[in-house]
């Protein structure tokens, strides 16, 4: 016990533990959440999806999945530069995994609780596109690169209102560390910021659910891996573990800006009810199952819109989220004036 | 100007009614019929797989004869005197060995021609569909109820019944060519005008 004791006093180890923390949970709920989505995918559809895998309603069809991904042969096409193509799928999934160094599981744990923590995120979140851009530039495949520009284009023009709308929430609550942001929604539900300051938090949780929707290239933003018309976008060349080292990474993504929206307007790993069921523990609870509740919307969203068009994806970003965003960080402001 | 606000105005709202179609068919109750499990009712008059019922056939070989691919092949021997072969379900005596009754199921056409022909309605199409095979010499039915030493049996017999069949006529034969034939009796006023035909 002593001798655990003293290897987890090692800042090093204890570092190191703290960063695979994350680990724990993205790799079962990504299998999870593949599996969700064909469920929910083939439920809105009147189907029933996978039935058969592992007896009770398919469950075990990701984990079947994921073995036939490891076991297949590592294609690498004759023509790609073969050393960025096989790093590319590695920096993606380091770019959404570095975002979850900020993000507040609960109040004991954060990996690591600098008081830039959201200005972090945003950054490097930002990441992801470098490895997209990576993969498809050296597959050397044109569909890949159609699609790799079309996500570098829209991912770094849906950042600007996505932050723009979190700035609003910076400004209400005087900090850029998010252990902070979820303190400043304490007590019932009606205090977190998608109620606080009525309609203009309400307003920068849309946009700010809208932008990271384009940001980890989900339905109806999903034009850079438009099966219909790109084959599979950036990772088309790939095959067995790389592609599904891109899977988890655009899982992991998606509950990345769901624990951000779940932090920034619903309170983070607060119970809804004040003191009823709160706690570390509790903690974690509330705030995984609010980060599932936004994968569902995201699924449920994916099922329900068709994929816009390259110019109304600019137009939506440009001419509709960027004047609003704006106009709303000018009415928190004058609020937080008028308040003091 | 107005326009500009109808449009986000009407894209939030038709998103909305979007979702709610969707959230409504998440539960209603899936179309699918998960196959092996569960299955569709067969139409009654559908036709599939051939059977014969053996014990009511009477190798009259009349469904071979109907079926247009020639699938239905059947072999017969005829019962020896001493022997009775029973009754079909119908009440007809049954006078032939069926020695062999094959079918080539995977000539069958599916037509259904060889089951009005039959007499005692032995034949008919089941609603069994699934009975793919690995090896196409599995797709040759035989619905003989006899075994291949009951048939060389039954074949031997035969034979000796034959021979010695063919033993007695020619002692019979011989017994009448022994005694003397009697005059033939021929009409007087013809005598003159036909031929010996000589039997």
């Amino acid at each position: 016990m002593e001798s655990i004791q003293a290897i987890l006093n090692n800042p090093y180890v204890f570092a190191a533990l703290m960063a695979l923390a994350p680990l724990l949970w993205i790799l079962p709920y990504a299998l999870f959440a593949i599996w969700f989505e064909r469920k929910v995918s083939a439920h809105m559809q009147d189907r029933l999806g996978p039935m058969r895998t592992g007896g009770w309603h398919g469950w075990s069809q990701s984990i079947a999945d994921l073995v036939k991904l490891l076991l297949k042969e590592d294609l690498i096409p004759a023509k790609s530069k073969h050393g960025l193509f096989m790093l590319a799928p590695y920096v993606v999934f380091v770019g959404s995994y570095a975002a979850y160094a900020v993000i507040p599981f609960t109040s004991a744990y954060v990996g690591s609780e600098i008081n830039v923590g959201i200005f972090y995120f945003v950054a490097v979140s930002s990441l992801v596109v470098v490895g997209i851009l990576m993969g498809a530039w050296s597959s050397n495949n044109k569909w890949s690169l159609f699609g790799a520009m079309r996500s570098a284009a829209q991912i770094v023009s849906y950042e600007i209102p996505g932050t723009l709308a979190i700035l609003a929430v910076v400004m209400v609550v005087g900090s850029l560390s998010l252990q902070d942001i979820v303190r400043a929604q304490e007590g019932w539900f009606w205090n977190w910021f998608v109620f606080g300051k009525f309609p203009f938090l309400f307003i920068a949780f849309l946009i700010y659910f809208l932008c990271s929707l384009a940001e980890v290239n989900r339905t109806p933003f999903d034009i850079p891996e438009a099966e219909s018309e790109l084959v599979a976008g950036y990772h088309t060349e790939y095959s067995g573990m790389r592609f599904a080292m891109f899977y988890l990474a655009e899982y992991a993504n998606m509950f990345a800006v769901s624990a951000v929206a779940v932090t920034l307007f619903f309170g983070g790993w607060q119970s809804p009810f004040g003191t009823f069921l709160s706690g570390p523990a509790w903690g974690v609870f509330w705030f995984l199952s609010k980060g599932m509740g936004f994968i569902f919307l995201q699924m449920w969203l994916r099922w329900t819109l068709p994929r816009l068009r390259v110019d109304q994806l600019m137009y939506v970003n440009w001419k509709v989220l960027m004047p609003f965003a704006f106009v709303n960080i000018i009415f928190v402001g004058l609020w937080m004036m008028i308040a003091q | 100007m107005r326009d500009y606000f109808r449009n986000i105005y009407q894209s939030i709202w038709t998103v909305l009614v979007g979702m709610s179609i969707t959230w409504r068919h998440l539960f209603v109750p899936a179309v699918t019929i998960q196959y092996p499990k569960q299955r569709r009712p067969i139409p009654e008059r559908a036709r599939n797989r051939l059977y014969v019922e053996i014990d009511d056939c009477i190798g009259c070989d009349q469904c071979s004869n109907a079926c247009p691919v020639d699938c239905i092949s059947i072999e017969t021997l005829k019962a020896l005197p001493g022997e009775d072969l029973g009754t079909t379900s119908g009440g007809n005596k049954k006078r032939l060995w069926v020695t062999k009754f094959d079918i080539d199921i995977a000539k069958c056409c599916f037509c259904g021609l060889c089951v009005p022909p039959c007499p005692t309605e032995c034949i008919w199409m089941t609603d069994v569909f699934e009975y793919s095979e690995y090896d196409r010499k599995s797709l040759l039915y035989s619905f003989s109820a006899m075994t291949v030493e009951e048939v060389a049996e039954k074949k031997r017999k035969a034979d000796e019944w034959a021979k010695e069949e063919a033993a007695r006529k020619a002692a019979a034969a011989a017994a009448k060519a022994a005694a003397p034939a009697p005059a033939p009796v021929v009409p007087s006023d013809l005598a003159g005008r036909t031929p010996s035909t000589g039997s």
